[in-house]
């Protein structure tokens, strides 16, 4: 034993008397992590928010969180002499006269903004493979728990520097709190602690952002790993991949080294950015003022959306009732739609898995396009999502392309109506023919581009027959049919109770089940090759099942 | 391995439908070449050590530039040091990170294992004796027995939370005297004066044509306040003169404005924004934040955008000295819409 050896040895020994670690090392040690690069997508929302909990830490060293109004002195030289709150004063401070200082500001600000990109793209994976599926239901809550705090982090931070673009961001907040019907004009009293915008906001979001937003934040990340670690990760379809077991690399010390070096991938990669791409240079927007404003004032992309909705809803919404003004053209975008949003993505999963009857354990994911209207509604949602994105840089769009801003408006306006319905079909169709294009893969083989003459002077293309492996991906899924629905009244003739609820669930179902590709059977597979050779040119077509018709052709 | 596709078979037996293809196992494993070829191991481990090594420039550069290049106050400066910090940064850890990674896919063993999954679902006699142990501790405590101890205990919970939330919301907002909304710094005769600078406006300053953002008349004690911007937050204006045969104005408004001189407040009625971009021709007022578009000429009213109300007007004179002043507050609260607005 070297000298190392035996001090790790008594290290361990020492703390396992007294903590008995050795249990936990032996149950997480040579835990199995599946390999994928889409799994990557969380870790670098996990590493993004530990850098900026890094950086963040480097900034409150140097910020003052007060509205205090002072006379700047320093640099830069056009805000030398200029009257502005102490928390603008203290980032300028920080950007100039602290070194490392704007480095950090900036590495901070693209880590947010990474932050959320790598949060929305996870989502999107774990949604479009069915990762949500029993039993993460409840984790899939806590990432959008943590989609949700996520965008309270970037809004209470983007504020902070007390710039004029920060100070306007407040202001429509300010507006969209006052359209709450009733207690609007309270909540803002509520928030702003008086009229906006007081003094008190900078210090309160400081406090939400350096203490309560993160400290939720990771709460949340704790649960939603502990229970990665409860169900296992989920894999990729595959031989030998099956929802009993969980095929891939051990912890120690694959996934140490992979993992942890990926850590300082993404750390290195956000301080190249903060490096060399400025971002929000607030000393030339100057200290907050309710008068100025810029044109083609962007807020952060994650935000984006809320911008489009607003600017997209027309004014005639607003109206009285009675003596009392219910802006509608300001509570439907900025609550109501975002409302909707959310709450699609919360019961998603619930729904899915009551239409399809699905009570079982999934931990082998689904290829999208084995799920055609998950796919085609999750594509919708995005469509809907980009559009208002899109719209909240209308002005951007009209500048750049001489486009009237009018126009371009309008069309969004209607796109936002006619672009989800259009996706969700396009994707749904192009499911079903990949599910088609791997029938016929697995039916009729690989084409080789070989011709073959015979003895009667027929040609036929020299077709390869897929590998088990490859054969496998192909048909190891389920389409599930959907729900049958019991008659209206039992055997007695007696109306059933629940019919009308259950018929609307099986009216649901027959939407998400009604077209559906069945994977080949062994039994079609040996029907194509008994058929001879030649139908395998014939391009046997696959059969799109129908509700009730449930027979697998090859039963027949 | 084997036994693992073997069992795949017997063990789904049961409950997979008979026509179904069969588990294939996992694919056989194709070994890299650093696991046979010794020259390669040898090569991957020397590129592993390199990259660690430009990890450490990295960050000695990064030490290095730290003391070259000191912030001078300009903007060039800090951008020299911000960019050489960063770069220096950006090496020290990405070649941490790809060593690391580059050792692992390289260098450690990359033969797959299995581990089994086991249902998340307790096993029935766990739970039993789980329930049991619950209900044991429920028969303790006599909480079922117990109504009026169980309700106590419900309401003392249920209400303690006051002790800290009443103090809180009687101060968090304030004096909670929402009627401020109502009111601006504006006031009969109170002079306009220009935004930033605070010098007062003659009307023939005012040129057709030509646009002044505008503030109440104030001491540079007051404008120096911090009390200022709230007020100012409410009583920007934008003054623009008009040829009078341009201007349509209502019967009740015909004394708001002075020789084609009109005021509007800045501030949306959408949520807010200054409404600042003016367009002479067109006498259409925008505003950059979400578009709504005001037209000067009538009323401010809505021509387009999401905001439905006209901007308030802030009816206008001019006194003995030929200065622009307010004949009033305005007479509507300015900004966004709220429940109360005209109550």
């Amino acid at each position: 034993m070297s000298t190392t050896e035996r001090a790790a040895a008594g290290t361990a020994d020492y703390l396992d008397q007294r903590t008995g670690l050795g249990k936990a090392v032996k149950e997480f040690a040579r835990k199995t992590f599946p390999d994928h690069w889409s799994f990557l997508l969380g870790e670098v929302a996990l590493y993004s928010f530990v850098i900026l909990i890094l950086s963040g830490f480097f900034l409150t060293m140097f910020f003052v969180p007060s509205m205090a109004l002072i006379e700047h002195h320093g640099a830069p030289a056009t805000m030398d002499g200029v009257l502005m709150s102490e928390a603008f004063s203290s980032t300028l401070h920080m950007s100039f006269d602290v070194r490392g200082g704007l480095l950090m500001r900036q590495i901070h600000h693209w880590a947010a903004l990474l932050f959320m990109a790598a949060i929305v793209t996870h989502m999107m994976r774990v949604f479009f493979t069915g990762a949500f599926r029993k039993p993460r239901e409840l984790n899939w809550l806590v990432g959008i728990g943590l989609l949700i705090t996520g965008l309270g982090a970037g809004f209470t931070g983007y504020s902070l520097p007390d710039d004029v673009l920060s100070g306007n961001g407040l202001r429509i907040t300010d507006g969209v709190i006052k359209s709450i019907p009733i207690i609007g004009s309270y909540m803002s009293y509520f928030v702003f602690g008086g009229e906006f915008p007081g003094e008190d906001i900078i210090p309160r979001l400081f406090t939400l952002h350096i203490l309560v937003v993160p400290a939720i934040i990771l709460a949340m990340i704790g649960l939603h790993l502990m229970m990665v670690v409860l169900h296992k990760h989920t894999q990729y379809p595959g031989g030998g991949r099956t929802d009993k077991n969980v095929v891939g690399f051990p912890l120690f010390p694959v996934y140490v080294a992979k993992a942890g070096g990926f850590f300082f991938v993404v750390f290195g990669v956000l301080a190249l950015m903060g490096g060399t791409m400025a971002i929000n240079n607030v000393w030339n927007y100057g200290p907050y003022d309710p008068s100025p404003v810029s044109a083609g004032a962007q807020p952060d992309w994650y935000m984006l959306f809320l911008e489009g909705s607003l600017r997209l809803m027309p004014g005639v919404t607003e109206y009285m009732i009675g003596d009392y003004t219910l802006s509608l053209n300001v509570l439907v975008p900025a609550v109501i739609i975002p409302g909707i949003l959310f709450t699609f993505l919360i019961v998603y999963p619930f729904v899915e898995a009551r239409v399809t009857k699905d009570k079982r354990e999934h931990h082998v994911l689904d290829r999208p396009r084995n799920v055609p209207v998950r796919t085609g509604l999750g594509v919708a949602f995005l469509t809907a999502f980009i559009i208002l994105a899109l719209a909240g840089s209308n002005d951007l769009i009209a500048t750049h392309f001489s486009l009237s801003i009018n126009e371009i408006t309008w069309v969004f306006r209607i796109l936002l109506f006619v672009g989800p319905w259009f996706a969700f079909w396009v994707t749904k169709r192009i499911c079903l023919g990949l599910q088609r294009k791997d029938r016929e893969l697995v039916l009729h083989g690989h084409e080789t581009g070989r011709i073959v003459r015979f003895a009667n002077g027929e040609y036929i293309e020299v077709h390869r027959p897929l590998d088990e492996q490859e054969r496998w991906l192909r048909v190891a899924y389920d389409a599930p049919t959907p729900l049958e629905l019991e008659p209206q009244t039992d055997a007695r003739g007696v109306p059933r109770k629940g019919y009308k609820k259950e018929r609307r669930w099986a009216r649901l179902s027959r939407f998400f089940y009604e077209d559906r590709i069945e994977p080949v059977t062994p039994s079609e597979l040996a029907a194509a090759h008994a058929h001879g050779s030649h139908d395998e040119l014939e391009g046997a077509k696959a059969p799109e099942l129908h509700a009730g018709d449930t027979t697998h052709e090859g039963d027949r | 391995m084997n036994d693992n596709q073997h069992s795949t078979e017997l063990g789904d037996a049961q409950n997979r439908d008979v026509d179904r293809f069969d588990d294939p196992g996992l694919p056989e494993h194709r070994h890299r070449r650093a696991d046979s070829d010794p020259a390669a191991d040898k090569r991957a481990e020397r590129q592993v050590v390199v990259l660690f090594l430009i990890s450490i420039i990295g960050t000695v550069a990064s030490i290095v530039a730290y003391f070259v290049f000191r912030p001078d106050g300009t903007t060039d400066g800090v951008r020299i040091s911000t960019l050489t910090l960063g770069l220096g940064m950006a090496f020290a850890l990405l070649g941490i990170g790809l060593a690391a990674v580059h050792w692992a896919k390289t260098l450690m063993n990359d033969t797959e294992v299995t581990e089994e999954r086991h249902e998340q679902r307790t096993p029935d006699a766990e739970r039993e004796i789980a329930v049991q142990k619950l209900s044991d501790g429920a028969a303790d405590s006599g909480i079922a027995r117990r109504g009026v101890l169980k309700g106590a205990a419900l309401s003392a919970l249920a209400i303690f939370p006051l002790t800290i939330a009443v103090p809180l919301v009687s101060s968090v907002g304030g004096d909670w005297n929402v009627s401020k909304f109502r009111h601006t710094r504006w006031d009969k005769g109170t002079r306009l004066a220009i935004d930033p600078t605070g010098r007062p406006i003659k009307a023939a300053d005012v040129t057709i044509g030509s646009v002044f953002h505008v503030i109440p008349d104030a001491t540079e004690e007051e404008r120096e306040s911090h009390a200022w911007i709230t007020e100012k937050a409410k009583a920007v204006v934008l003054v623009v003169r008009l040829d009078p045969r341009d201007l349509k104005e209502a019967e009740d408004r015909k004394d708001w404005s002075y020789d084609g001189i009109v005021a509007y407040s800045k501030i949306c009625t959408h949520v807010g924004c200054p409404v600042a971009l003016y367009e002479q021709q067109t006498h259409h007022l925008l505003c950059p934040c979400h578009q709504s578009t005001f037209d000067i000429a009538d009323g401010a009213k809505v021509v387009f955008g999401p905001a439905k109300r006209p901007l308030p007007q802030l009816p206008i004179a001019v006194d003995d000295e030929g200065y622009l002043v307010a004949k009033s507050d305005f007479h509507e609260p300015v900004g966004p819409s709220y429940w109360e607005r005209l109550k």
